[in-house]
C-alpha cells in the first residue's frame, strides 16, 4: 500500500512542479516505484518538465469520465521504469475533476505504487480542494518572500482541518546572499511563524530553469546542490534523519577546524 | 405567624423610599398587602414624586410582575420605582454573564485567513499570523506571537485590553477604536499590551505592568458581576 503525498503551496510560481518532478525523480532513484499526478487542469506543466510532453494519448480527465483506463493514461518515464506520471488535461474544462474521483484513482494507484505524488495547482479554490482530496500527507512550499509565506500560512491552515498529518515545509529559492543581507526572510523566522516541520531548503540556482527547460529534472544530476537537496529531501521521506544542506559555499580546510573550535569567522 | 408579620415594610431614606417586599409570601399576597398600604396612604396630590427602590430580598419577579408593581406603585403619580433590587437572577443570566467573564483558553495558531470569534476573555497559547484575526467580547491574552489582527471588547467594552507575549499586530481593535502598525518596517515589542488611552482617545501599547493601575478591575471574576 503506497502513500500519497499531495506538494502544494498556495501562491503560484513558488516552484511546486519543479519540486514535484525533483522529488519524484530522486524518490525513483531510490528505486521506489513512484507516480507523479497533475492536478492542475487546464494548466497542465508536470509532463513539459519531465520531458514527457509528446507521450501524453489519455490524460486525467479521460481516466475520470471513463473514455480510458487508469493505466492507459499512466505515462512510464522514458529513462527509468520506477517512474510514471499522470498527466493533467490541457482541454478540457476545470469543472471534470471531483473529490471523490480523485480519492478513487489515488486509491487504485496506491494498490500499485510506493509513492503518490500530486503537483496541486495555485489557489485555494476546488482544484486545491481536489489535489489534496486523496493525500495522506502534505509538503507545502514557499520562498523566502513574505507574500508567499503568507499564502503558505493559509494553505497550513486549510490543510489542518483535513484528515491528514500536519505537513511539512519546504523553503525553496533560497538566495543566500539576500538571506545573509536579512533582504530576504530567513529559515528560521519561516519555520517560526509556519511552525510546522522543515523538510527541505532549496537553493535557487539557474541550472534549475535550463534542466526544466530541457525536459530534465535537475535531481538527475548528482553535481548540483540542488540536486542534492532534493535527493536530502527524498531521504528524509523515506525516513532517515539526513542534516539541511550548509547554505555556504564549500570552505577550505582551514575554515572548517576554525568552525570545528567554535571560532567565528 | 406569617400573619402577625409584615410582608411589606416601608423605610424612609435620603434619597427616596425603599421598599422591603418579604420574599417568603406568595407574589399576590403581597401584591394585595401593598395595595393595601397604599391605597390607607393616599396623601395630598401636589407632594413631588417620590422615588422608591424596591427591595425583593430572594425573590424574582418575572418582567411582567415587575411590570404590574411597577404600576401599582407609581398609580396616581405619588411615587416612581426607581429600581427593583433582588439577590437572584435565572440560571440563563448568570450563565452568560460568567460565559462574558470567563477565560477561555485556546491552543492552536491562528493562520492566516483563519478568524477566531470568542464571548468573554480569550487566552491564547499560540500565534496569531499575520492575516489572522482574533476577536472577543472582553480582553485577549496571547502566549505567543501577535502578528495579525486582534479586536477586543467587540461589543463596545472600552476597558478591553490585548497583551501579548510579543506583539507585532498588523492593526489593533478594542470596542470602536482601531490602531495599525506603522507604514515603516518595526521590531516587535516582547511583552506589552495595547489599550484605549482616554486622555490620548487612542490605542496605545505600553508595557504589561502599566495594566496593575490604568485597568484595576482586570482581577477575579466579580468586576463584571459588579457592572452587571
Amino acid at each position: 500500500m503506497g502513500e500519497a503525498i499531495v506538494i502544494t503551496s498556495g501562491k503560484g510560481g513558488v516552484g511546486k512542479t519543479t519540486t514535484t518532478a525533483n522529488i519524484g525523480t530522486a524518490l525513483a532513484l531510490m528505486e521506489k516505484k513512484v507516480c507523479l499526478i497533475d492536478t492542475d487542469i487546464g494548466l497542465r506543466n508536470l509532463d513539459v518538465v519531465m520531458g514527457l510532453e509528446n507521450r501524453i494519448i489519455y490524460d486525467i480527465v479521460d481516466v475520470i469520465e471513463g473514455r480510458c483506463k487508469l493505466k492507459q493514461a499512466l505515462i512510464k518515464d522514458k529513462r527509468f521504469e520506477y517512474l510514471s506520471l499522470l498527466p493533467a488535461a490541457q482541454t478540457s474544462d476545470k469543472a471534470a475533476s471531483t473529490v471523490d474521483s480523485m480519492k478513487k484513482i489515488i486509491t487504485e494507484l496506491k494498490q500499485e505504487f510506493d509513492y503518490i505524488i500530486i503537483d496541486c495547482p495555485a489557489g485555494i479554490e476546488q482544484g486545491f480542494q481536489n489535489a489534496v482530496a486523496g493525500a495522506d500527507k502534505a509538503i507545502v512550499v514557499t520562498t523566502p518572500e513574505k507574500s508567499s509565506v503568507r499564502d503558505a500560512d493559509r494553505i497550513i491552515g486549510l490543510l489542518e482541518n483535513k484528515e491528514m498529518e500536519p505537513p511539512r515545509l519546504i523553503i525553496n529559492r533560497i538566495r543566500n546572499h539576500m538571506m545573509k543581507n536579512g533582504d530576504m526572510l530567513d529559515i528560521d523566522e519561516i519555520v517560526h511563524i509556519l511552525s510546522i516541520d522543515l523538510i527541505g531548503i532549496v537553493l535557487d540556482d539557474d541550472e534549475v530553469i535550463k534542466a526544466s527547460n530541457n525536459g530534465e529534472p535537475i535531481a538527475l544530476h548528482p553535481n548540483t546542490k540542488v540536486s542534492i537537496a532534493y535527493r536530502n529531501i527524498a531521504r528524509r521521506i523515506l525516513g532517515e534523519t539526513v542534516p539541511l544542506q550548509s547554505l555556504e559555499d564549500e570552505k577550505g580546510m582551514f575554515q572548517k577546524v576554525k568552525k570545528f573550535f567554535g571560532i567565528r569567522s | 405567624m406569617q400573619e402577625n408579620k409584615q410582608m411589606i415594610t416601608i423605610k424612609g431614606t435620603r434619597d427616596g423610599l425603599t421598599l422591603f417586599i418579604d420574599d417568603s409570601c406568595s407574589f399576590e399576597e403581597a401584591f394585595i398587602e401593598l395595595n393595601e398600604k397604599l391605597t390607607e396612604n393616599l396623601s395630598k396630590k401636589d407632594e413631588p414624586t417620590v422615588y422608591v427602590t424596591v427591595k425583593l430580598g430572594n425573590r424574582y419577579l418575572t418582567t411582567d410582575q415587575a411590570e404590574k408593581l411597577r404600576g401599582l406603585i407609581g398609580r396616581g403619580n405619588r411615587f416612581s420605582v426607581q429600581s427593583f433590587e433582588s439577590n437572584v437572577i435565572p440560571k440563563d443570566k448568570a450563565l452568560s454573564w460568567m460565559e462574558d467573564s470567563e477565560v477561555k483558553p485556546i491552543n492552536r495558531i491562528i493562520r492566516s485567513g483563519q478568524v477566531l470569534e470568542v464571548t468573554g476573555d480569550l487566552l491564547l497559547i499560540g500565534d496569531v499570523n499575520p492575516g489572522g484575526k482574533v476577536v472577543s467580547t472582553g480582553n485577549i491574552y496571547i502566549m505567543g506571537s501577535m502578528r495579525g489582527i486582534a479586536h477586543a471588547g467587540v461589543n463596545g467594552d472600552r476597558n478591553a485590553v490585548i497583551a501579548a507575549s510579543y506583539m507585532k499586530p498588523s492593526q489593533l481593535r478594542i470596542a470602536d477604536y482601531i490602531s495599525r502598525a506603522p507604514d515603516y518596517e518595526s521590531d516587535g515589542v516582547y511583552m506589552e499590551c495595547g489599550l484605549i488611552d482616554e486622555e490620548q482617545d487612542k490605542i496605545i501599547i505600553d508595557r504589561l505592568q502599566v495594566l496593575s493601575h490604568k485597568r484595576k478591575d482586570l482581577n477575579g471574576f466579580e468586576r463584571r458581576m459588579n457592572n452587571g
